[in-house]
């Protein structure tokens, strides 16, 4: 019995109405990439997600579809997922310490309480 | 589209005696207080287990949403309706490559997804068993199909597990393309000629109990979802999502003069609730179950696509490379 439909394409491919049970094989939607927008030029590229392909070129197209589609795009670069290193969210802790080196930081010099100070001091003179 | 009514696996209780305690306070915590869980996060094991469920038949539901409006393009009223068409099923099917993504930051191979979804073993949204007759049928299902579909998702959007919620605050943008679009045919119908109206008003007849069933079965009777929706894996009960949608649509449906097949179907002033006819939910057990009119056509086509894409995947196949789990 093949599979009768309102459409008569799918009439005509007769498929079967029993699956044959033919399953697709490990990686034959190939590896993962990582892809990156840019909007505007001077913008920076963002991640926005990642898609599976053969090649870095076929990447590039399918990126191409799956996240420039709509709206402004300008560039977009992919990158292997198996060629990103990551830090661990349980790592975390080793940015912590940035609070507390203030001396890095713009806001770690105050120097207008100073000059003020200054300034009275020596208007009394 | 679409995934409403998502099937849960019915859990034990007590699964998380076997977590680690402090972990999980951990994790319930940081999800109380609004924080996404990511790929790389600790997290239970339910958790992942039904994440990926509910994530792998969402992405089932945009590949096979795509094809009762897809037998249309060939057939569409006007070139311009055919590319608008033709635009809206590669959305649905771009919302599956976002999706199958998604699902497999849990660990879950994307082949294995797809296996699981030719050989029947996984599920799909319920709707798309049903046949869309006319092209009428086509504007319902992108109107309010797609209108249930975004209450679903921007509600899933503000769940907890991350690469989840960035893929559908994706896909949600582009359904408000999908809703003004059906929106457009629909209005076109029912302001057009008699036959025009009579088209429209028979699919909409035809749809509407595939409409009720979209947001799953009735809170009373469908499993427990407690921990599901307090680590915000489940967003709304059935219900609510149902009540919404009938506040949101039913104005607009009647406004246009056609008639909803439920005598019974009103505001009940005093809760403020819809009142309905309690939708067939045998029905939906049997044709979620393999039963309906094209649970049949939808797998063998999905199958054929596979089949004949089969030269083009091993032409590519680089055996050398090895996958990798994407990263967000
Ligand atoms: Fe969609
Ligand atoms: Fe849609």
């Amino acid at each position: 019995m093949s599979i009768k439909s309102l459409d008569p394409r799918i009439t005509r491919e007769q498929l079967p109405d029993e699956s044959d049970n033919n399953p697709i094989k490990e990686l034959h939607q190939w590896q993962t990439y990582e892809v990156f927008h840019q909007s505007k030029k001077g913008d920076r590229h963002i991640h926005v997600g990642s898609l599976h392909a053969p090649n870095a070129e076929m990447a590039i197209l399918l990126a191409k579809e799956q996240y420039a589609r709509r709206y402004k795009c300008v560039n977009l670069w992919v990158v292997k997922t198996s060629d990103v290193f990551i830090t661990d969210y349980d790592d975390e802790d080793m940015f912590e310490a940035n609070q507390e080196k203030m001396y890095r930081e713009a806001g770690g010099y105050k120097v207008m309480d100073r000059i003020n100070k200054f300034k009275t001091e020596h208007k009394k003179n | 589209m679409y995934g409403g009514g998502y099937i849960f696996e019915e859990s034990k209780n007590g699964h998380s005696e076997e977590e680690d305690q402090i972990k999980l306070q951990k994790f319930e915590e940081r999800i109380a207080a609004g924080e996404k869980i990511e790929p790389s996060d600790w997290m239970p094991a339910e958790y992942r287990k039904q994440l990926i469920r509910m994530i792998e038949q969402h992405a089932h539901s945009e590949i096979i949403g795509a094809l009762p409006e897809g037998t249309w393009i060939t057939r569409a009223p006007g070139f311009r309706r055919k590319l608008a068409l033709m635009a809206k099923v590669q959305d649905e099917v771009g919302h599956a490559q976002l999706l199958y993504s998604a699902a497999e930051t849990l660990g879950k191979p994307r082949e294995q997804m797809i296996n699981d979804l030719i050989t029947g073993k996984s599920k799909y949204s319920n709707v798309f068993n049903y046949p869309a007759v006319t092209w009428a049928d086509t504007a319902v299902i992108a109107w309010l199909i797609d209108a249930g579909a975004i209450i679903n998702q921007v509600a899933n959007s503000k769940g907890s597990y991350g690469p989840y919620c960035r893929a559908l605050e994706r896909i949600c943008l582009e359904e408000s393309f999908h809703l003004k679009y059906g929106h457009d045919n629909v209005v076109f119908l029912a302001t057009g000629t008699s036959q025009q109206r009579q088209m429209v008003q028979d699919a909409l007849i035809r749809w509407w109990p595939p409409i009720m069933h979209f947001f799953g079965p009735s809170d009373k009777i469908s499993v427990h979802t407690e921990t599901l929706m307090r680590w915000k894996v489940k967003m709304a009960s059935n219900d609510d999502m149902r009540q919404k949608f009938l506040d949101m649509y039913v104005p607009k449906i009647w406004e246009l003069g056609l008639t909803i097949p439920d005598p019974k179907l009103k505001k009940n002033n005093e809760t403020g609730k819809w009142e309905y006819t309690e939708p067939d939910w045998e029905e939906f057990k049997r044709v979620i179950n393999g039963d309906g009119p094209c649970n049949k056509e939808r797998l063998a086509v999905r199958r054929r696509a596979e089949e004949k894409g089969e030269w083009v995947r091993n032409a590519l196949l680089r055996p050398s490379e090895k996958y990798t789990v994407p990263l967000s």
